[in-house]
């Protein structure tokens, strides 16, 4: 018998066994309500350490009340999701829950969009009968994440998506009783932990104890400042997200409105970073080519695989965990930085003004990006390439705080020269993406023959670790793809045992890559928004009329009147960087 | 002295009696003969059968069927099994874990090799608090010296059974005795449990299934197997079989380890074995099965102890702690004393346990304050069952048994705080009040000199004033007083 029937609220259900009460219950549309518990269905992630009990069901001859999301469905049971029992278990656990969090919603960043809020709301509660002592925590800022820990539930979210998902392993639950807390080992400061700012636990928590540094007020001085021209640049995965916060349907493109709303914003240019997504091909695919043709010709000494390297986190990862490894990764700088360091020479060239005189603001998906534009190696005598960055959430809070009526907005195209990309450059922003584009130029260059085609399924999908071969005309090129800062460790052990046979590994460290960074929209444990993000991403791609890196104009324009080729030692000096040990 | 008629020692049969350093006396109590008999005679399913026709019930708290718990792991396949032993003892006054440990540590190595023998596992554990020092010491003693001559290790006495023992030491908390929080403290996790299902048994250590089981439930098994389960099953209640160690503490006059049947009173084990209260007081309450267990009041002296029975009564055996309270103890306080050790021990993890123990305790400190209300006693109420319905874990459920069982047994008490603004056991200070009976008070100024606060004013020869707002009830006028001025109430 692989069935289960049961009867939950009268209604009878017949379900797989080793189902779970919620599971079951959401078949036949009842849906009792979880905090804790997360689940991104496809991607392997879930959260359900049947901690905060706001999901206790009545189950018929049970002692007492049994956690929906943990528990499995046997046959004949009978369950009452809202017995009196169970609603008002239910609502004392949320009062309990209440009773220890700050009523500070009206100012608090995740107001309007936070679960703890929405679950009060849905439980009707409208007076905490048991008030007492708050747990009081020290608010932790970085350069990237704020943790005010005072918000914290407990719910676990965070510290699974540290340990389980990114093994990254800084977070987790310390002390006891009413005292615990989740933090860095002996509550560290964030910013002195192995923490890589993937911030995976601000995209899953679900208050505001988890938040991205607010960088808005930055953004709004310099374009306030009359002495400084600010451009923009804005990457791949903002444009298939930034919609949801003015209520569109996930996977909704709003490239052009996202267009004029930064010109709105009074932005001197408005530009890409699918720009320098194409010029990061550019470097990395000729880089792979050198690698590989080293290789071929039998030269030991060359480093195989070699890994992309344009996410933040996945190179503070490795910096922690493989530093001997540093020299196996492309030493391309990522997108945003190559941006940066274009746009404070060249384009400032153009301009003929001061690079001091340029600010550069990045809008990301992503809350790495401000602690990768604040490192040093990315500065010019203390200017950095890239001034400010600010995520998707920030920018609509920017749009919404400038009166700007997103909706109603026309169309309009980026500036150039470094508005102007290709379909390689939009895909950056999914898992897959970043090699599908390198290897859409990587095979021209090295086969010198057109590409019989320009989608490659094989490398595409939300498969943690993937795989492919491609035929690059007679030489198959073994590729690696992880998402996932757990599912890069894998293949980075392969590597350690000598055991991996790939030529070229992408990794990006969020789940889906950079359309699930920490600092798209809240998904709120919903992996139908990740799809759809992706699929708008790929969507663009197929609209574009260019789709290879190498077939950009501006781009070989920008080699032709400034950069020379390729790795060249220009190139080199501006687009390429060094990694450093950290476990010291 | 303790009436030792009226006990039966079954786990503590040779504490005391021989050198637990010396393999060679256990042996000669017959010890390691229930191993030889099992691994010529029986087979583990016999054996199996045999602990489960003995009745016996898990010794840590949770009175599981022995026998059952060691057939469940049995019938899960697989390559890797463990056996693992409860010695993580954490109620406050409880040591009979420790007494066996250190006094006849080769029964329960001897017991985890027959458990191993009978669910197909080669490795066993003992996850021991390291505040246990002479019980580890004893521990390690016994391990060498049993595998020096061959009852541990490979091929144990010539028959192709292996098994080893290692030990696993906690940090003390009190959790941990949660069998899937000791799972995950012993693999290097946080001590917190996790929702079961899985059981150990079918998932534990590693992931394999594991047996857990407590040290007196394991020091129980060899005289089962030497003696047969069916003398082993004629001493007990119905449900209940063989014996039990209880710490008796508190206002007794006999404090100690004492063993029990299952079935004997708890008036026989308080009056005739513990020789009654101290100072010939009052007896009050027994509060059994540690920090979650319930005040039972004198209507439950003539209750036969089992398992059943005594949570009928609104507590439970627990690990065995037994604490008597006489007539000067506060309920109230009591409550509020074992609801401060679970909230210290909560892992945190459920909401209930976390963030509800803490609002009882609260309520309980806000009563012996004397600013309770008697809303205050119904929220009590309901929190507490609240509590119990809803928490992850044992910890939780039975957290506030102690609030639940002093509401419903010494009410009074509670109502005397909350609208009286007294308390009648004159344990809880806010609720003093010292006053000079003006008549009685010659003014030799003693009191005045003696108070450590100066709440007390008035001239040498004439009645002197406590200023009720400065005293901190520290009770020294009322001592020092020659002439019985100051009254207490």
């Amino acid at each position: 018998m692989n069935t289960v029937s049961l009867i939950i609220d009268n209604k009878p259900v017949v379900v797989k066994k080793g189902t779970t009460i919620l599971e079951a219950a959401s078949g036949i549309g009842v849906h009792v309500p979880t905090l804790c518990h997360m689940k991104l269905d496809d991607l392997n992630i879930e959260n359900k350490p049947g901690g905060c009990r706001i999901c206790v069901v009545e189950v018929e001859g049970r002692r007492n009340l049994a956690p929906a999301c943990c528990t499995d469905v046997h046959e004949g049971m009978e369950v009452n999701t809202h017995s009196l029992r169970a609603i008002n278990a239910r609502r004392t656990v949320m009062e309990l829950i209440l009773s220890d969090h700050p009523a500070e919603c009206l100012i608090c960043a995740k107001s309007g969009d936070c679960e703890l809020q929405d679950m009060a709301q849905q439980l009707g509660i409208r007076k905490i009968h048991y008030p007492g002592e708050m747990s009081t925590y020290r608010e932790d800022t970085s350069p990237a994440i704020i943790r005010e820990i005072d918000k914290c539930i407990m719910c676990r979210r965070c510290e699974m998506m540290c340990n389980e998902v990114q093994t990254v392993g800084v977070l987790s639950a310390i002390n006891r009783g009413f005292s615990s807390v989740v933090s860095p080992a002996f509550e560290m400061n964030l910013d002195h932990s192995e923490c890589t700012y993937c911030g995976q636990c601000v995209a899953v928590c679900p208050t505001g104890a988890l938040t991205e540094v607010d960088d808005t007020g930055k953004v709004i001085r310099a374009l306030s400042d009359p002495t400084k021209t600010v451009i923009v640049q804005t990457a791949p995965a903002v444009r298939a997200a930034l919609g949801e916060e003015f209520g569109m349907e996930p996977g909704t493109l709003v490239t052009g409105k996202l267009v004029t709303a930064l010109r709105r914003l009074r932005f001197d240019h408005v530009f890409d970073t699918d720009f320098a997504a194409d010029l990061t091909i550019m470097e990395e695919g000729t880089e792979l080519l050198n690698r590989l043709g080293k290789h071929l010709a039998g030269d030991k000494d060359v480093k195989l695989p070699i890994l992309t390297s344009c996410c933040p986190a996945w190179v503070k990862f490795f910096e922690h965990h493989f530093p001997e490894m540093k020299d196996i990764p492309s030493t391309a700088r990522s997108p945003q930085q190559m941006f940066g360091s274009i746009a404070k020479t060249y384009f400032a060239d153009k301009l003929e003004i001061k690079r001091e005189n340029l600010v550069v603001v990045s809008i990301m998906p992503c809350v790495a990006k401000k602690y990768e534009c604040d490192r040093d190696e990315f500065k010019v005598n203390g200017n950095p390439d890239v001034d400010h960055v600010i995520t998707t959430r920030e920018l609509a809070a920017l749009i919404k705080l400038s009166n700007i009526d997103f909706n109603s907005l026309p169309n309009e195209e980026f500036d150039n020269p470094m508005g102007e990309s290709t379909g390689a450059g939009v895909i950056f922003g999914t898992t897959g993406g970043v090699i599908e584009a390198a290897v859409r130029t990587a095979y021209e260059l090295h086969t010198k023959k057109e590409l019989p085609r320009l989608d490659f399924d094989e490398l595409r999908g939300m498969e943690g670790i993937r795989e492919a071969t491609i035929d690059f005309d007679g030489l198959p090129i073994k590729i690696g793809i992880a998402h996932g800062l757990g599912n890069a460790r894998k293949l980075l052990e392969d590597i350690q045992a000598g055991k991996s046979e790939f030529h070229a590994i992408e990794i990006m460290s969020c789940p889906g890559g950079c359309i699930g960074g920490g600092g798209q929209p809240y998904h709120h444990g919903n992996a139908e928004i990740l799809k759809k993000r992706q699929m708008a991403i790929y969507k663009e791609d197929k609209n574009k009329t260019l789709r290879k890196s190498h077939e950009n104009p501006h781009i070989l324009k920008l080699y032709e009147e400034f950069l020379g080729k390729p790795m060249s030692e220009k190139a080199h000096h501006l687009l390429h960087t060094e990694y450093f040990d950290r476990t010291e | 002295m303790t009436d030792t008629k009226k006990q039966l020692r079954i786990a503590l049969r040779n504490c005391g009696l021989i050198d637990p350093e010396k393999i060679e006396e256990y042996i000669a109590q017959d010890g390691y003969f229930a191993l030889g008999k099992c691994l010529t005679e029986f087979s583990p399913e016999e054996t199996i059968a045999e602990i489960k026709k003995s009745g016996l019930r898990g010794r840590g708290g949770g009175g599981f069927p022995t026998g059952l718990k060691w057939e469940i792991t049995n019938n899960v396949k697989a390559e890797q099994k463990y056996v693992v032993c409860n010695a993580d003892e954490g109620d406050p006054g409880a040591f009979m874990d420790r007494s066996i440990l250190e006094g006849d540590p080769h029964s329960v190595l001897e017991a985890m090799a027959i458990c191993g023998y009978c669910i197909g596992a080669d490795k066993g554990l003992i996850y021991i608090r390291a505040e246990y020092p002479l019980a580890i010491e004893r521990l390690k003693i016994a391990i060498k010296q049993a595998r020096e001559i061959g009852l541990l290790g490979n091929e144990i006495l010539g028959k192709s059974f292996n098994f080893d023992i290692e030990l696993r030491y906690g940090a003390g908390a009190f959790v941990c005795g949660e069998e899937t929080a000791l799972i995950h403290s012993m693999e290097g996790l946080r001590g917190e449990p996790t929702f079961k299902p899985p059981f150990p048994s079918v998932s534990g250590y590693m992931g394999k299934p594991t047996n857990v089981n407590n040290v007196e439930t394991f020091a129980s098994i060899p005289v089962i197997i030497n003696k047969g389960a069916s003398w082993f099953n004629k001493i007990g209640t119905e449900k209940s079989k063989g014996t039990k160690v209880f710490a008796l503490a508190g206002k007794i006059n006999n404090v100690g380890l004492v063993e029990v049947p299952m079935g004997t009173t708890l008036r026989e084990v308080v009056y005739e074995i513990g020789g009654g209260i101290v100072n010939g007081k009052e007896f009050k309450s027994v509060q059994t099965g540690g920090p979650s267990g319930g005040c039972l009041t004198q209507n439950f002296l003539d209750t036969p102890i089992d398992y059943d029975n005594l949570v009928e009564a609104g507590s439970m055996m627990g690990s065995g702690g037994m604490i008597v309270m006489d007539e000067d103890d506060c309920m109230v306080s009591i409550a509020k004393f074992y609801l401060e050790f679970t909230l210290e021990e909560s892992c945190g993890k459920c909401t209930p346990c976390r963030v509800g123990n803490k609002r009882l305790h609260e309520i309980l400190e806000k009563i012996t304050e004397g600013k309770g209300t008697v809303e205050d006693i119904d929220r009590l109420k309901v929190l507490s069952n609240v509590i119990k319905d809803t928490s992850l874990c044992g910890l939780g459920q039975s957290s506030p048994n102690p609030v639940l069982s002093t509401i419903a047994n010494f009410e009074n008490e509670y109502l005397a705080h909350v609208e009286d603004g007294k308390c009648p056991a004159g344990q809880c200070k806010s609720l003093l009040r010292y006053d000079i009976v003006e008549d009685l008070c010659t003014g030799c100024t003693l009191c005045f000199r003696n108070c450590p606060v100066g709440a007390i004013t008035g001239e040498r020869r004439a009645p002197h004033y406590i200023d009720q707002s400065l005293c901190i009830k520290c009770g020294v006028c009322f001592e020092k007083c020659k002439f019985n001025a100051i009254t207490l109430t």
